[in-house]
Parts: structure tokens; C-alpha cells; sequence
């Protein structure tokens, strides 16, 4: 008796998971799927959700798994849109099955913090900041140090140099500038999303980096600005290439996408731009899509979507400490968003 | 065995559950076959991907990536060297910590704790397993490592510092507080299967000793640890396994730093880290390859550090310890 109910039981409970199993109907949706960066995933799932409100007919579905992996999903075509903190390289899109065209989005600023007793508001500029990570200044009462920050009382303490361990955007940005200041920099270590580090300890993410720094008298780091004002961190004034001490900000970030070299590709890198009143140390972030769509129906969606981002989307951008494109930049990525064919 | 069963079932049960017998011990059998072959399965199949993945940096480096101790992605200069030292030397670490803490405990809960302690203490040892490895790393960086820059390092500088293990900067992330978190880690599980096994000493070995006019010491030393030994080292074994491949807690705590010294002191890096650091935002085809490479490494040094462990067991088991299996 038993026996015979326990395989009833059995026998009900298989059928019972496939019909869960089975696929129930499926509203009339699209579904575009996009894959990549995680530093710009608020803002991307805000115009999402903002997104669904101007057309319900379409839905994305974005993985914030990292630039290389919205690098590599774009390149085997498992995703319609990718998304990277990095532009592609050279070999990267040769491989690719079609054009890949880089979409600026929004940008963002690397900002310098540190852990000194009572945290007074110093200034670097970039040429120090490269020797104090490559380990040639090592104490803070160094000159080179003290000259930029008159008045302030700088110990006599080693300099703890704290960098991401894990690859990120974040330090992508932070290299790229690091390079472009310093020619030692760039031969010794060069850009990477993850590099050789001369000195200093690792910590994951901006919340491991943020520990270290805190928890490290006379330690210096580098996080993300937003990161930075959220958890009201210290952050110093950096010189720019027009040779004034700025105070990174939305403002000053959008100023440095206002005179970047940008070139048609998109593929620019903004750090150390020449006009005034920029923050050199900021980057931007890319959707990267292929100029011919495979599926009509759906590209025709995402040049829509892209579209709204470009002019409605960036509105939303400084709300979520993010700095959007000036609008120059924005009238020249619209234009190239014409280009993709479906 | 079986003979005698089937016999006592012919009598005892209706025919029309012999058949069943006849289907059912063969699927049995089967099942369980099928179960713990799918295990071994797993693990080629997880083998043969790692090499898979890694054939490029295999070609390109050989065996020079398990000695070179160069890391730098930009100029695709890759070494294991580092990793499988800093994932070594922290496992050693925490099990020089773990295993007394944990042989201790599991003893005192089954030998000497007074009846109304056992089970709360119990649940509080499994409840430090629960922990999520992030929430321990998190709470490693902010809370173990300043603690211990302040005492326990100023501590072992100020009393062991000749020794060159300790010295050198200290900046509070470094291997030892790694050996460290994964001790935390690691004790639930050895405290917990060392309970079992201790309590599956069977009384009368306790009597035994006690009747010959052992002190508590002595039975517990004599009667149980003796017993138990074999068993207690499959208890830290685990607990080495899970040292070893442990990434999010030891990464937020050891400095992520590729360097070999001999200051404990000194940041280091383990090779489960670097996969769970740098494998998200990998470009290229070479640097992925590598971190594959690092993967099957690890996998390696797991296998071979098991193997190691089975042969001291049966070095240091020795004839006396047969008699109980």
C-alpha cells in the first residue's frame, strides 16, 4: 500500500516540475539582450527601466559582468550590445565578424584619496602622483609633495600605495593618465585593465581599496568619484594640462569631454585634456554595437533606444553622479548612430 | 549474505515482491554506481576544460610558468611561481592555527563540556561555517586587519622580532592575516567532523581506559584521540581543501601583491584570488588562456597536496591503526 502511494507521489511530483517547466505564454515582448561594464550598470539599468515607459514593446536585459566579458559576448555574438570601460584594441576588432562601432555613453573621474591625520584637502599633480606609484617618493614630508601643498603639516611618514587588485575600468583610467603624465609610467608599466604594480597593496574593488586606505595610516589610493562622494572620502585637487589645481565634479569631468580629442571612431581617451577648468583624470564608458544589425526588427529597437540615450538618457546622468556628454560630442555620436544599418 | 536474504524474503513476503527485489537491488546497484561516477566525471571534465582553455599559454610558456614569478598582463608576461607559494603557504598558516583550535573544541564538546553547553556551542560553531566567504572578507578588512595591525602584529614584531618571519613593513593586509581568515574559515568544518568522529568513539574504549585507573587526560589522550586519529585527519584534510580553494575572504585580507618573501608580514596573492580578481575584465586570447592555466594549476597543487596527505596518513598510521577497519 504504501509502496504503491509512494509512487504516485513520485509520478504526481515529475509531472508537476515539467509543468512548471514548461514554457507559459510569452507576452508579445522583444527582448534585447546586452552584456559588459559595471561601472556604468546604474545608470544603464535607470534608462532601462525609464526606457520601458517610452516603449513597453521592447525590454533589455543588461549582465554586468565586466568589460572583458561584454568584449568578448559582442565579439561571439551572444549579445546585441556589449558594453566596456576600455575601448576595443586593434586585434580585437579585426576579429570581429562585422564592424563594431564604440557608442560613448557617459563618464565618469578616478579620484585621488588618502589616509593622513585629520585628512587636510591636498593637490597633486599628475608627475608626483606617477613617482609616488612607481615607489620613487616614499615619504609624505617629500619635498616634491610639500611644495604643491603650502601650509598644510605633512608627516613624516612612509606613503602605503593601495591599488585594485581586481581588473576594472577603474584602473584602466587611472594607468591611461598615469602614462600620459609620466614617460617612465608608460615604458615600466604601460595601460592595462589589470598591470605589473611597482609598489603597493591590492584591494578588491572600490570597497577593498577604500578598506585599505582607511584602515592604512599614510596610505594612498585611487576610487571611482561616485564611490569617492557616497562614502565621503577624502579626495584631492589635481592639476590639469592648462595647469590648474581642479576639484574633480560633474562639471569639470564634462568640460574634459568637452576638449578631448575626440577621434570618428569614438575610440578617444580623455585623460589630461587641454582645457580649462577639466579634471584629468576621468574616462568615458562605450556600448558597442555592430554597424550592420543581423535581425531588422530588433536593430531597428536598439537604434531607437540608442537614439533616446544619447538625448533623453544623458539628462539622468548627473543625478547618478555620472557626467554626460556635452552636447557637441552628443550631436557627433547621433550622427554615427544614422550609420548602422538593419 | 545476500543468499540468506533473499531466502528470509521468499518466506516472508508475497511473490509478487520478489520480482521487485530482483529489479530493485540491481537499480540500486546501478544508481549509487552512476552517482559516484558522475563525481569522477565532473572532475576530468572540469580537468579537461581547464587544459582546453589554457593550451595557448601552455605553448607559450611551458614549464617555465610554474617557475617564473613575473606577472604583468600589459607585456603578456605571465608566472604561477607567487600564487602557488602565497596559496601554500596561507593554507599552512591556517591549518597551524585551525587544527589545535578545532581538535581542542571538538574534545571538549564531546569529553569534558557540561551537557547544557554542547549544543549551543555546537550551533554557534556551525553557524561561523554559514558565514558567507564575502561577508568574512568584508568583515576581515575592516575590522580583523586594523585589530591586528595595532596588537597581535606590534605584538609578534615587539616579542619574535628577530625572527626574519617577522619582519619587514607591516600595513595589516598581508599573508598572515590570510592564514588567518582562512583559520576562522576552516575551523567549523574540522570542529564539526571531528565531533562526529569523536562521538562515534565507542564507550567501552572510555571504560576500558577509566577501569585501568586513567585520569580524564589519559583516557581522552589513550582511549579516544588514539581512536579517532585517522578519522580526525580526514577532518583536517577538508579542511585544507576548502584553505585552499578559498577566494573571497583571503582576497580581501592578504595585499594582492605577486612577491615571494619570507615576512609574513608582506603582501602575497593566492591563485584562486588572481582567477576571481582578473578573470571579468580579461581581453585578448593569451591572458584568459593564462587564468585557465592558473585554474588547472590550483587544481593540481589541490590533487597533489591530497595525494601528499594520504601518503603521510599511511606513514604515520602505521600498523597499530589497521586493526581498527
Amino acid at each position: 500500500m504504501m509502496r504503491k502511494l509512494t509512487g504516485k507521489i513520485a509520478v504526481l511530483t515529475v509531472m508537476l516540475i515539467f509543468t512548471a517547466c514548461s514554457p507559459t505564454q510569452v507576452p508579445a515582448q522583444m527582448l534585447i539582450n546586452g552584456a559588459g561594464a559595471t561601472f556604468p550598470n546604474p545608470i544603464y539599468q535607470k534608462w532601462f527601466a525609464e526606457y520601458a515607459k517610452v516603449d513597453p514593446s521592447v525590454r533589455f536585459n543588461y549582465q554586468s559582468i565586466g568589460s572583458g566579458g561584454g568584449q568578448k559576448q559582442i565579439l561571439a555574438g551572444t549579445v546585441d550590445f556589449g558594453a566596456s570601460d576600455g575601448p576595443m584594441s586593434d586585434a580585437s576588432l579585426a576579429s570581429a565578424p562585422g564592424k563594431i562601432l564604440h557608442i560613448p555613453t557617459v563618464a565618469g573621474a578616478d579620484v585621488v584619496t588618502y589616509n593622513l591625520p585629520d585628512n587636510p584637502q591636498l593637490k597633486f599633480d599628475g608627475q608626483t602622483i606617477a613617482d609616488i606609484f612607481l615607489g620613487k617618493i616614499t615619504k609624505w614630508n617629500d619635498p616634491r609633495i610639500a611644495g604643491q601643498n603650502p601650509g598644510v603639516k605633512l608627516p613624516d611618514s612612509d606613503i602605503v600605495v593601495v591599488h585594485r587588485s581586481d581588473g576594472s575600468g577603474t584602473t584602466y583610467i587611472w594607468v591611461d593618465y598615469l602614462s600620459g603624465v609620466s614617460k617612465e609610467w608608460e615604458s615600466k608599466v604601460g595601460r592595462g585593465t589589470s598591470v605589473s604594480w611597482p609598489t603597493g597593496l591590492g584591494g578588491k574593488g572600490n570597497e577593498g581599496v577604500t578598506g585599505q586606505v582607511k584602515q592604512t595610516p599614510g596610505a594612498i589610493g585611487y576610487v571611482e568619484l561616485v564611490y569617492a562622494k557616497q562614502n565621503k572620502l577624502p579626495f584631492a585637487d589635481i592639476k590639469n594640462a592648462a595647469g590648474e589645481y581642479i576639484t574633480p565634479s560633474i562639471e569639470s569631468i564634462t568640460k574634459a569631454l568637452a576638449t578631448a580629442q575626440i577621434p570618428d571612431d569614438f575610440r578617444f581617451s580623455m585623460v589630461n585634456p587641454p582645457g580649462q577648468g577639466a579634471y584629468p583624470i576621468s574616462g568615458t564608458t562605450w556600448l558597442l554595437v555592430y554597424e550592420t544589425q543581423k535581425d531588422a526588427v530588433k536593430g531597428k529597437k536598439l537604434v531607437e533606444f540608442l537614439n533616446w540615450a544619447i538625448t533623453q538618457g544623458e539628462g539622468m546622468a548627473s543625478a547618478l553622479d555620472y557626467a554626460p556628454l556635452p552636447d557637441s560630442v552628443q550631436q557627433r555620436v547621433l550622427e554615427r548612430i544614422k550609420t548602422i544599418k538593419y | 549474505m545476500q543468499t540468506v536474504a533473499t531466502a528470509q524474503d521468499t518466506t516472508a513476503l508475497p511473490g509478487r515482491h520478489l520480482t521487485q527485489r530482483r529489479f530493485g537491488d540491481p537499480a540500486f546497484k546501478w544508481f549509487t554506481t552512476l552517482m559516484a561516477l558522475s563525481v569522477f566525471v565532473l572532475i576530468v571534465l572540469i580537468g579537461y576544460k581547464l587544459a582546453q582553455g589554457s593550451q595557448l599559454a601552455m605553448r607559450k610558456f611551458g614549464w617555465h610558468f610554474l617557475l617564473s614569478s613575473e606577472w604583468d598582463p600589459v607585456s603578456e608576461k605571465f608566472g604561477a611561481l607567487p600564487f602557488i607559494f602565497g596559496t601554500l603557504i596561507s593554507s599552512l598558516i591556517a591549518l597551524f592555527i585551525a587544527v589545535p583550535l578545532s581538535i581542542a573544541t571538538a574534545v571538549f564538546i564531546t569529553e569534558l563540556a557540561p551537557r547544557w553547553i554542547r549544543q549551543p556551542l555546537t550551533l554557534f560553531i556551525e553557524l561561523l561555517a554559514a558565514v558567507p566567504s564575502v561577508i568574512l572578507g568584508l568583515w576581515g578588512i575592516f575590522v580583523m586587519v586594523p585589530w591586528l595591525h595595532e596588537h597581535l602584529f606590534r605584538w609578534l614584531r615587539g616579542t619574535f622580532g628577530y625572527l626574519p618571519l617577522f619582519q619587514g613593513p607591516d600595513y595589516g593586509s598581508c599573508m598572515l592575516a590570510g592564514g588567518i581568515i582562512l583559520a576562522i574559515m576552516i575551523v567549523p568544518i574540522i570542529t564539526s567532523v571531528s565531533r562526529e568522529i569523536l562521538r562515534s568513539v565507542p564507550g567501552l574504549q572510555r571504560e576500558a581506559a577509566y577501569a585501568l585507573g586513567a585520569t580524564r587526560w589519559e583516557v581522552t589522550r589513550l582511549a579516544v584521540l588514539s581512536y579517532a586519529r585517522k578519522g580526525m585527519f580526514g577532518a583536517v584534510i577538508l579542511g585544507l581543501g576548502r584553505a585552499l580553494g578559498e577566494t573571497m575572504a583571503i582576497t580581501m585580507v592578504i595585499g594582492n601583491n605577486p612577491q615571494i618573501k619570507t615576512s609574513l608580514f608582506a603582501p602575497a596573492y593566492t591563485l584562486a584570488s588572481v582567477v576571481a580578481n582578473e578573470f571579468n575584465e580579461t581581453t585578448g586570447s593569451m591572458y584568459p588562456s593564462t587564468l585557465f592555466e592558473i585554474g588547472l594549476v590550483l587544481l593540481g597543487v589541490t590533487v597533489a597536496v591530497n595525494a601528499l596527505a594520504q601518503l603521510l596518513l599511511k606513514t604515520f598510521a602505521g600498523p597499530g591503526m589497521k586493526r581498527q577497519h
